[in-house]
């Protein structure tokens, strides 16, 4: 008997203390998983005293976002190559630093630094082995690096990654009190890491000769190759960067919740969502939007609904595609790039 | 004694290239053969349902979905947009018609076109604005809108939210269940070619080759690409329409991404563009998915492996491979 | 009163990051006329052509033609109101046969109305246009894939692309580039002859020496900006137009 074939496992309902809270699973880990692990109970309060936490955990959230949307978008902007196996590093990363603190015993600090490596050479690779010779035909590009992605994910799926021991360490456990909102110090890395990686990557475009390679490329890919820019170099570079990425902001956020194979799948979305309100090419944008979908998020989840947090994705994308579609900073450059 | 290999063509195919010359009954057989064999098989297995059993009549079943969803991933790369995202037509239908029939008790008689057409309207409408923006988008876009629906789906807990809708209505028959699918999948495929044969279709690969050269001919290629994708929704919000009445029921595993996964790689491995081709890589894949149920998520992870060689290695697909041979004969010649 | 002006064009401008591509460039245009477009490398023709026909939109000004303001438009619809023109870089559908090539825009909706409705076949139609600008008609030539074409043949398959939309103001964006001296010398009548029936023609060219004798005015581009408007006789002797090509003794 044959049943529905095509039920990937990849629905199946948490049982996990969160869904007491929403009812359901949803995909914005870390803002359940600070109330799991906290179990404070943010609905419960009274409106006003939530103002604080609501700023506060806003920022974490868009700090959040934006960890993880810069990789997909640095990728994309630098090269033009829309890396969907980004989901597929994430979590690669989050394994990879695991496999290396409980099978080979690394320090924390040797696994951290060994899996951004590993991670950023394995974009490189993936470039140049895959993607090198399908590039400039559109339909392969996307097939090869989605194929990528999805290989990954299921396979570390199938050799049975799935359950709930897979967790990363903190950086320091404690929280602190600001404005009478407690904030864990793993979340307070979290937002310095994100603002280091911004102010590292804006000098690194700006003042390093790869750095300022890339932003060649990205605006006039011809005359930078006609400058002794090598093209392919930079694309690969451009994806082990974009990976290398992904790989931070995986170590930094999954030790807020523990390393789920679907949650692959949604930081690519994430990094979409982002991507398309913000303007995919545009740093700037990445950030502003990270800040507008991340207060949206927490402002819905604590004056709504919670489960409505994954709804804000769908709303913002439909209402930047019907208005602006190039995304808020993002240049319509749509015709006027081919001729 | 050195040897080369050397193709010749067939001397029917060697007279023009696509307009035969045919001047014997033997030389008609010899075209209509190919497109006469699949037309006679497809309409012949359901009949042997005694022979190969009743599982494998599912599996027929299924792949002429699969093939179907696989076609209508084609006819839009063929426009020149790349869907991730297969899965939002299929689910579009299947939502639209489980409503219909759950809601409002119509007959599967009547849900099914409506879910068809709803569900390709619905899907055509949401799409229709990252149209003007560069492919890339499309394939962004259409990876995260079945996620994203879905997880609307289950947020609001409309439509059934996360338990869906059960307890649907019921196909008439096996050979209602059978045939269907069938003569929809032949439909499909003989028509997406003649489509792409016309002067329609050659619009349509035009605005996938240049579309600037397209444009300045006049031509609305965003209205034409919205076009495409509305006939493309036909067939994937048909499959999805279909499946509803099959398993009584639909729920959010209607914009699993099996349904986005599978087409494209039948379509890969079977050779883009060519509508035979998809049809061909359906009918591969699906029966060797079924065989290989026991290894469990290893077969998504060998589906990914395959589209990755294929891409690279093989990116015409099995389809010219076959064409090829077809037309053209191979000897060894003795270059001394 | 109406403005019988065929097209003119006000004040347009339009910059690429920080280079002033176009800068305030007005004219206009009787119906009938050829108008030749000239000026060194870089001076801003193409973006001109851009600009009139819709692949770029200006920064300020307008062109109006036949009495509509069409600044900004879409390319598509800019082409059904009857303007065609070619491109620089030549890219047909190069697995296509040279014919079929043109099947594309005779199916637009233009070519619909104009005649009446009714399609024709329209691969005769496409027979008939490559006859017209110099495919010999009882050869295979029209039938051989655009990528075997040779470039003077592939310049005049753009050449009926255009003339397939029946374009009342056609713009040829260096036509002759890459053109040997016979073909120049088979297409010069071609462009003349349209002309001479009534149709339109803005042409950017290099070789002004085939241009200056078919066009009834010329203007001269330099750096983005008109630097002179008249016929070409007056070109040929204007001191800005030869400092412009040539530089200007100062500078030695």
């Amino acid at each position: 008997m044959m049943g529905c074939p095509f039920y990937p496992g990849s629905r199946k309902p948490r049982p996990l203390a969160v869904d007491e809270f929403a009812g359901s699973w949803s995909g914005c880990r870390p803002a359940w998983a600070f109330v799991r692990c906290h179990g404070l109970c943010l609905w419960g309060s009274t409106k006003k005293k939530m103002l604080p936490s609501v700023i506060i955990y806003g920022l974490v959230n868009s700090v959040n976002l934006a960890l993880i949307a810069l990789g997909f978008s640095l990728t994309f902007g630098i090269s033009g190559v829309a890396n969907f196996a980004y989901g597929g590093f994430y979590i690669l990363s989050g394994f990879l630093v695991w496999m290396l603190l409980n099978y080979l015993k690394f320090p924390f600090i040797l696994a951290i630094v060994v899996t951004i490596g590993v991670v950023g050479l394995l974009g490189f690779a993936a470039y140049w082995i895959i993607l090198l010779r399908v590039r400039g035909i559109p339909l392969s590009e996307v097939i090869a690096t989605f194929a990528l992605g999805v290989g990954i994910l299921e396979s570390f799926r199938w050799l049975g990654f799935v359950t709930y021991e897979f967790t990363l360490p903190y950086f320091k456990k404690g929280m602190v009190m600001i404005a009478g909102v407690p904030v864990d110090y793993q979340r307070l890395f979290m937002i310095g890491i994100g603002l280091a990686l911004v102010l590292f990557l804006y000098f690194f475009t700006h003042y390093t000769r790869i750095g300022l390679a890339f932003r060649g490329i990205a605006q006039n890919e011809r005359t930078a190759i006609s400058l002794g820019i090598k093209s392919d170099w930079t694309a690969a570079l451009s994806l082990a960067l974009g990976s290398a990425m992904s790989s931070v902001a995986a170590i930094v956020i999954l030790p807020l919740g523990i390393i789920s194979i679907n949650t692959g799948y949604e930081v690519l979305l994430v990094a979409v969502a982002v991507g398309i309100v913000g303007g995919l090419e545009s740093v700037p944008g990445i950030l502003v939007a990270s800040l507008i979908l991340g207060y949206a998020q927490i402002i819905t989840g604590t004056y709504f609904k919670p489960e409505w947090m994954m709804v804000v994705y769908l709303a913002a994308i439909v209402l930047v595609l019907a208005i602006k579609p190039s995304g808020l900073f993002g240049k319509f450059k749509e015709l006027e790039e081919r001729v | 004694m050195k040897f080369r290999k050397e193709r010749l063509d067939r001397g029917i195919k060697a007279r023009c290239e696509d307009i035969f010359a045919v001047s014997s009954y033997k030389e008609i057989s010899y075209l209509l053969f190919p497109r006469a064999l699949p037309v006679v098989l497809l309409l012949i297995l359901p009949l042997m349902k005694g022979v190969i059993g009743l599982y494998w009549e599912k599996v027929l079943m299924i792949t002429c979905i699969i093939a179907l969803l696989a076609l209508s991933w084609d006819l839009m790369a063929s426009v020149g947009l790349i869907s991730l995202g297969q899965a939002l037509f299929f689910g579009a239908g299947a939502y639209i018609t489980g409503f219909l029939n759950y809601t409002f008790k119509l007959p599967p008689i009547l849900t099914i076109p409506l879910g068809t057409l709803g569900g390709a309207l619905f899907s055509t409408l949401l799409l229709l604005p990252v149209l003007r923006l560069r492919g890339v988008y499309f394939a962004i876009v259409t990876l995260t809108m079945p996620l994203l629906l879905s997880r609307f789906i289950e947020t609001t807990k409309i439509l059934g939210g996360t338990e869906g809708m059960s307890a649907l209505s019921p196909l008439p028959n096996i050979w209602v269940e059978l045939y269907v699918p069938v003569l929809a999948l032949l439909i499909c495929l003989f028509g997406f070619r003649r489509l792409i044969n016309e002067d329609y279709g050659l619009v349509l690969q035009g605005i996938r080759d240049n579309d600037r050269a397209v444009m300045s001919g006049a031509i609305n290629i965003y209205w034409f690409k919205a076009q495409a994708v509305f006939i493309a929704g036909v067939a994937g919000a048909f499959a999805g329409a279909f499946m509803t009445h099959y398993y009584r029921f639909v729920g959010m595993p209607a914009f699993a991404m099996d349904y986005s996964i599978l087409p494209l790689t039948a379509a890969v491995l079977g050779g883009v563009g060519t509508f035979a081709g998809p049809t061909i890589g359906a009918f591969i894949l699906m029966p060797l998915s079924e065989s290989l149920r026991a290894v469990g998520t290893l077969r998504v992870v060998f589906y990914s492996a395959i589209l990755i060689i294929c891409v690279v290695g093989l990116p015409e697909g099995i389809f010219h491979y076959l064409r090829r041979k077809y037309h053209q004969f191979e000897r060894m010649v003795d270059i001394g | 009163m109406q403005d019988k002006t065929f097209l003119r064009v006000e004040g347009l401008t339009k910059n690429f990051g920080g280079v002033a591509a176009i800068v305030r460039v007005s004219f206009s245009l009787q119906e009938g006329e050829l108008l030749g477009v000239i000026g060194p490398n870089g001076s801003g023709k193409t973006t001109l052509v851009n600009l009139l026909t819709g692949f770029v939109r200006p920064d300020s000004g307008k062109v109006i033609y036949r009495g509509r303001d069409i600044t900004g438009k879409m390319p598509y619809k800019i082409a059904e109101l009857g303007i065609a023109r070619t491109f620089q870089m030549v890219k047909p559908f190069y697995q296509l046969s040279a014919f079929k090539n043109l099947i594309i825009p005779l199916y637009s909706s233009r070519v619909k109305k104009l005649r009446g409705g009714k399609y024709g076949d329209r691969d005769d139609v496409a027979i008939d246009l490559l006859e017209d600008v110099g495919f010999e008609r009882d050869s295979f030539v029209p039938y051989k894939v655009a990528s075997s074409l040779p470039h003077g043949y592939l310049k005049r398959l753009e050449l009926a692309r255009c003339m397939a939309l029946r374009p009342d103001l056609l713009i040829l964006d260096e036509l002759f580039s890459g053109m040997s001296m016979s073909e120049v010398a088979s297409t010069l009548p071609i462009i003349e002859k349209l002309n001479a029936e009534g149709l339109t023609i803005i042409m950017v060219e290099h070789r002004l020496k085939e241009l200056f004798r078919i066009a009834h005015r010329v203007i001269a581009l330099n750096f983005g900006a008109k630097i002179a408007d008249g016929p070409p006789r007056e070109m040929m002797e204007s001191e800005a137009v030869k400092a412009a090509y040539l530089g200007s003794e100062e500078e030695e």
